[in-house]
């Protein structure tokens, strides 16, 4: 990688040295990058051709695939925990990314007071590991816990085995990933809010417009980068989504795979190995995380295209 | 809040300045945001039976009992010592090759540097764990299985597209006088990088550590993967034998959670401006 640096020696002088001296000072971390990133994410496309680990390895073709996508067993779970996860993206970009613009709006609003106070506790949640997080929701949502006292304060209505039920437990958990990330989306609106030119907002005030016509004829479209960046993040994120399926529902995705992920998924396939037998297969873990990298990029390439525009 | 004077517009903007709705609306929030911690830090003080009678209310008796016998049994100390070696190893690391990188590819700018800065920028898109599968197998071959430097080295590639991007950028917009002039003076750029660049662009180092930091404290995926050996766990995957250990005894699960979160919530209360730019720096988050 090092030699092709050469030809650009003519740019040397005293000040810039250029590229043959440059590069030793980029080496370690293009390596660190390379060797344990940029390689193995790459490699593991390649692996998804193959059937077996290191050593008894053997070129199946598309096999993997096409026992992800068809096979009955395999195929209905990969659908299933796409359908899931396709839900749960629903939940943060529907509540989490719409509650985090509204707490931005309100949190620039300069005659408010307390607003450094607010921003602090709305971002608590954002700094417990997502695992701590899961086990103690896993805890106040146990019917044994609070079922007692709520229903002597006549709440009776909250005691539901939330976790328990199929109908309920993915919006449940979604919900509590919400609960914990919110702070995110709304420290970046408040960012970019604060970057809108104040005259601007003045000009709309002195023309009569109420706060709603403000917002949405002059901060929404300005946030319009803010909105396509939250929503790759989300995305991504939430296509690894795992830790909260783990904590909550266990790498099975109880109950019944009602709360399986495409993280959960990639983990028993892959890593972990299928409930009962335990043996991973990393051809088709492989074949998982390879669906997941295109898919990612087909949703971020074309929502980067349409939102960070013209710069 | 009575003595705002805005005599342009009158009275009925005093009221209009309180933004009764919008105070609400936050305080709810900050309820809902805070009770589970609240139940959290609470709970770990009571007494074995009596959260089932009062799992809402202060403790009628406080007792650290539940956090002596977390401590004490297993190797608890252990983990801790291993999940901060973990953050500290691998955050100066970044913050070493990163500033470094970034201090090259700030100054040299040719089609080819700006082509590997593009290549790294790209990884802030991917994430890392799409590349599990590979790695897991690396790990062994290179016999790095259950030790730390499996994790050293994954979140040191982890953390390498962001501290690329943004100690570039930060570095990119320095203003050049400031270190030209010791070059002239004939400092070697080695001497220029650590006595002049390195002070200046301790903001944004702060921004990469605190990126870096709270993610690889958290992370359970690669510890719950290349680490099976009791010595070498981190505090996380000692939570994650909550789900037979303590089961019936939920203070104690109380507690456990609790001290693997306090640590850096209370970093987070007391530098919580670095915070929230370190953890919005613009990419994939946990």
């Amino acid at each position: 990688m090092q030699t092709t640096v050469q030809r650009k020696t003519s740019s040397k002088n005293r000040l810039n040295p250029g590229g043959r001296y440059w590069i030793w000072y980029i080496l370690p971390a293009l390596l660190m990058y390379c060797l344990f990133m940029a390689y193995p994410m790459l490699d593991s496309v390649r692996l998804s051709l193959y059937e077996g680990t290191t050593g008894a390895r053997t070129f199946v073709g598309f096999a993997n695939y096409v026992r992800l996508f068809t096979d009955p067993e395999v195929s209905a779970r990969f659908w299933g925990a796409f359908r899931n996860t396709w839900v749960f993206f629903a939940y943060h970009m529907l509540v989490q990314n719409v509650l985090g613009m509204l707490f931005a709006v309100v949190l620039t609003n300069r005659t408010m007071k307390g607003r450094q106070f607010y921003q602090t506790v709305v971002f608590i949640p954002c700094t417990i590991a997502v695992m701590v997080t899961g086990y103690l929701f896993k805890l106040i949502l146990n019917p044994q816990f609070a079922g007692p006292t709520l229903r002597s304060m006549g709440l009776g209505f909250l005691v539901k085995p939330w976790l328990g039920s199929e109908k309920t437990a993915l919006n449940v958990i979604s919900l509590v990933s919400v609960w914990q990330w919110v702070g995110i989306p709304t420290m970046m609106f408040v960012a970019g809010l604060q970057g809108i030119s104040e005259d601007l907002l003045e000009a709309a005030d002195i023309a009569g417009a109420n706060s709603w016509q403000t917002f949405w004829y002059i901060k929404y479209p300005l946030l319009l980068p803010v909105v396509g960046m939250i929503a790759i993040l989300t995305f991504v994120s939430n296509f690894n989504a795992f830790d909260i399926i783990y904590a909550m529902a266990t790498p099975d995705g109880a109950p019944n795979y009602s709360t399986d992920l495409i993280g959960s998924l990639f983990y028993r396939y892959g890593v972990a190995g299928k409930h009962p037998i335990g043996i991973p297969e990393p051809g088709v873990g492989a074949a998982i995380s390879t669906a997941v990298f295109f898919m990612l990029l087909a949703g971020v390439v074309p929502t980067l295209r349409a939102t960070q525009g013209k710069e | 809040m009575s003595t705002r004077k805005n005599e342009r517009k009158g009275a009925s903007l005093k009221i209009l300045n309180m933004h009764i709705p919008s105070h609400i609306l936050m305080i709810f929030w900050v309820f809902i945001a805070l009770f589970p911690v609240y139940l959290l830090i609470i709970n770990s003080f009571k007494q074995r039976m009596a959260i089932y009678s009062n799992p809402f209310g202060l403790p009628s008796v406080w007792t650290l009992d539940n956090y002596i016998y977390v401590v004490q049994g297993g190797n608890f100390f252990q983990y801790f010592f291993n999940s901060i070696t973990v953050v500290v190893v691998s955050l100066a690391t970044i913050l070493l090759l990163g500033s470094l990188a970034g201090y090259a590819l700030a100054h040299w700018r040719t089609r080819l540097s700006r082509g590997i800065y593009f290549f790294f920028i790209l990884g802030m898109m991917l994430p890392i764990k799409i590349a599990t599968i590979r790695l897991l197998e690396l790990m062994k071959i290179f016999d790095l299985f259950n030790t730390l430097w499996s994790l050293f080295f994954v979140y040191i590639a982890m953390g390498m597209p962001t501290a690329v991007f943004i100690l570039t950028e930060f570095i990119h917009g320095l203003p050049r006088d400031l270190y030209e002039a010791a070059y002239i003076d004939g400092a070697p750029r080695s001497k220029i990088y650590y006595g002049i660049v390195l002070p200046l662009i301790k903001p944004a180092l702060a921004t990469v550590g605190i990126y870096n930091l709270v993610p690889i404290w958290n992370d359970l995926w690669f510890p719950l993967i290349f680490i099976t050996q009791e010595d070498k766990k981190t505090v996380l995957l000692a939570v994650t034998r909550l789900q037979g250990q303590y089961s019936t005894d939920w203070p104690r699960v109380f507690a456990l959670l609790t001290l693997s979160a306090l640590p850096v919530i209370l970093l987070y209360l007391s530098m919580s401006k670095q915070f929230v730019t370190g953890l919005t720096a613009g990419a994939v988050k946990g």
